[in-house]
């Protein structure tokens, strides 16, 4: 179905949603890319107009128009029209404006994201500022648990992320030893394997069970490793907390990904027969970004920011524990600065939100991106004011496996102590009884941390 | 606090926290990251220094010649990888005069002109003379500006030559902005997948050596040449010798 706009008596003309969709998308360099982008600002602003018109109703079509994609299925599934009724009638711009609305409490955000498509909600950001993004995504609060509470409203968690370019288990350990004495890692502990081999998965997931159990943190552990290989280790005994998977938003991506629904089902299955967790406990770690899918060929001529979001509808099948989306690691071909990285976050973040998930982000950058250090420093700040479940955190922000700049343990800190957003009150009552970050307490060296900690096969 | 013992210290490049913690970065700590991104960003931006490749090439007795690809700088280089995967056709004309070849030397910039600079000179020299050795006739070393590794799959079709083998630079870390990635392909196509190439990465002064993957070159493509294969399947046939396959995603 067309959609168009008249501005300044010049029409605009969109043949289809997808096609109005991405080029009401603000600029990108992967909507480019992609020869999908906007032929400059006006087209793009008719095209927001445009969008701004367009009922919900009309995204309970096939926006994606693939027939038989296993996330299209998903998400017409997944939709509630019981939930969608109180926003049925309104168009996408009365949408910006209802969440906008003072009176639309966090309550009634969190009862309407089974009512919403992803496709919507990636509508709706297109139309809305950074501080709409803000503003509307601090209003909702996604809590999971495990050992951990994460996701209380006030709090930031942080995902430790000890990563090591031979996964050397002495190496892992001091990385994250360091992040503890500076109390990162209350969302998860988490290591991005160099190998993708089963032996060691297993033992990288023994050494983060050696220290979370020999220090008595009340944190998760994961070894982000394929699905498969997370299925042959739980077979094998492993000590496995969460499985992870990155995911993204057609059926052909993941299939790039080597992934179906129907062995992350399995894999959901096996980790909570694990009996690890108490009961109604949230097992499952997921990764998204912005261009995934089109650097798989496999966006079907969808822009790259919806493409993000329809992948949050396979997260939410498996109530996650943890949902981040790698935001600027993907390369300047898709986000190409920071102000591109900037925005793409708080998309990320506000979706992921709308659509009832924990969503954290990595706020990262490569160094082939026009991007520093700097642009970190802002969108941190803004997704914390934004209420992020949790972000990435690795020694002095420089993952010295994946070669790219996340965050570092001292920027949490920054944060903590500027805008007082404390971590999870069971990791904070765990620092608390250990001495860290309290005034006075001197901690060991980390050569002693390490020292009394018994590694497996040390 | 003090420092880690030196027997740590070996086990890690991590930036672990030595001094106090609790509070923001020191001043030498938040400089010297920025002066480590810096350098990457420098080498990111930079163009191959022509007049001083060639100078170096011709008195390692190596022939040259300049070609580049669709990207017209720098900005659009990195912002458009379709473009350097792409020899503009009068560029991939002008190969056509330079006469066979058995073996395609390309010396692009890619992600770090700086890895080229450093090593990409002495690497094909040693590989030259090693290809020549097994009697296989070599290309001048095509010096390529604004290229992605798929830039050399038109530069053999360009010069009719069975194997390519291109040097570039790889995407700076903040630990080291100059290293260099060699791609081995055989019988490059319009669309050649990347797990059909075969890797060598990491060279620099600090990883592997220039002459260690200048041998590791020449034995890929002798094995290329009498199995056919390359890439994965080459990688899992050479079981005895496993060469790792093209994995880095990055300057594609």
């Amino acid at each position: 179905m067309p959609y168009h706009a008249d501005l300044n008596a010049t029409r605009y003309s969109f043949p289809s949603l997808k096609v109005l969709l991405a080029r009401a998308s603000p600029e990108r360099s992967g909507d480019v890319l992609a020869g999908l982008a906007a032929d400059g600002p006006l087209e793009r602003i008719a095209a927001q107009h445009a969008l701004a018109d367009v009922a919900l109703g009309d995204f309970l079509q096939d926006v994606l128009e693939v027939g038989g994609d296993s996330v299209t299925d998903l998400i017409m599934a997944q939709h509630d029209a019981a939930a969608f009724a109180p926003v049925a009638a309104l168009s996408v711009g009365a949408l910006r404006d209802w969440l906008l609305d003072p009176a639309t409490t966090g309550a009634d955000l969190a009862a309407l994201a089974p009512g919403l498509t992803p496709e919507m909600v990636a509508a709706v950001s297109k139309i809305m500022r950074a501080q709409d993004l803000i503003a509307v995504a601090a209003k909702v609060e996604v809590v999971t648990r495990f050992r951990s509470t994460i996701g209380l409203s006030g709090r930031m968690s942080t995902r430790n992320q000890p990563n090591h370019p031979t996964d050397d288990s002495r190496g892992i350990a001091l990385s994250a030893l360091d992040g503890l004495l500076m109390g990162a890692g209350d969302a998860v502990i988490g290591v991005n394997p160099a190998t993708d081999s089963l032996p060691d998965y297993i033992r990288i997931c023994e050494v983060l069970e050696a220290i979370r159990t020999q220090l008595d943190i009340p944190t998760q552990s994961c070894c982000l490793g394929h699905v498969t290989t997370a299925l042959a280790a739980m077979a094998a005994g492993a000590p496995v907390d969460l499985v992870f998977q990155s995911v993204a938003g057609s059926q052909k991506a993941n299939e790039g990904f080597g992934i179906t629904l129907a062995m992350l089902d399995e894999a959901a299955e096996a980790v909570a027969g694990l009996g690890r967790a108490p009961p109604g406990a949230h097992l499952m770690y997921f990764e998204t970004g912005q261009g995934a899918a089109l650097s798989a060929g496999a966006h079907h001529g969808m822009d790259q920011q919806t493409m993000e979001t329809r992948a949050y509808a396979v997260a939410r099948r498996y109530r996650p524990l943890l949902v981040n989306s790698v935001v600027g690691f993907i390369g300047p071909e898709y986000l190409a600065d920071g102000k591109q990285i900037i925005r793409a976050g708080l998309e990320d973040h506000f979706c992921g939100k709308l659509l009832g998930l924990p969503m954290g982000v990595d706020v990262c950058y490569t160094n082939h991106s026009f991007a520093d250090q700097e642009d970190m420093d802002i969108l941190l700040t803004a997704l914390a004011a934004a209420g992020v479940n949790f972000v990435i955190t690795v020694p002095g922000a420089d993952d010295i496996m994946l070669n790219y700049q996340s965050l570092s343990f001292h920027d949490a800190q920054f944060i903590r102590q500027t805008l007082g957003r404390p971590p999870a009150p069971e990791f904070a009552a765990w620092m608390v009884a250990n001495g860290i970050g309290v005034p006075g307490v001197s901690q060991p060296s980390l050569a002693a941390a390490l020292g009394r900690v018994r590694l497996p096969g040390s | 606090m003090s420092d880690l013992p030196a027997s740590l210290r070996a086990v890690t490049q991590a930036r672990l926290t030595l001094g106090p913690r609790g509070r923001a970065l020191a001043t030498a700590d938040r400089l010297g990251f920025a002066l480590d991104h810096a350098r990457a960003r420098a080498a990111v931006l930079a163009e191959l220094d022509l007049p001083e490749l060639g100078a170096t090439l011709d008195r390692l007795g190596l022939a040259h010649h300049v070609v580049s690809s669709a990207a017209t700088g720098r900005d659009s280089f990195i912002r458009r990888p379709d473009l350097g995967r792409h020899l503009p056709q009068d560029a991939a004309r002008a190969l056509a005069d330079i006469g066979p070849a058995d073996v395609a030397l390309v010396l692009g910039d890619g992600l770090s002109a700086t890895a080229v600079m450093l090593n990409g000179a002495a690497f094909m020299a040693e590989l030259a003379l090693l290809l020549r050795q097994m009697g296989l006739r070599v290309s001048p070393v095509i010096l390529a500006r604004q290229a992605r590794v798929a830039l050399g799959d038109g530069i053999a079709r360009g010069l009719g030559a069975q194997s390519v083998v291109i040097a570039l630079g790889e995407r700076p870390g903040l630990s080291a902005a100059d290293s260099l990635g060699v791609y081995i392909t055989h019988r490059p196509a319009a669309r050649t997948q990347d797990s059909a190439r075969n890797c060598i990465s990491n060279i620099r002064a600090a990883g592997t050596g220039v002459t260690d993957a200048a041998d590791q070159a020449a034995r890929l493509i002798a094995a290329m040449r009498s199995s056919g294969l390359s890439g994965v399947a080459l990688s899992q046939a050479m079981a005895n010798a496993p060469l790792p396959a093209a994995g880095d995603q990055t300057h594609r």
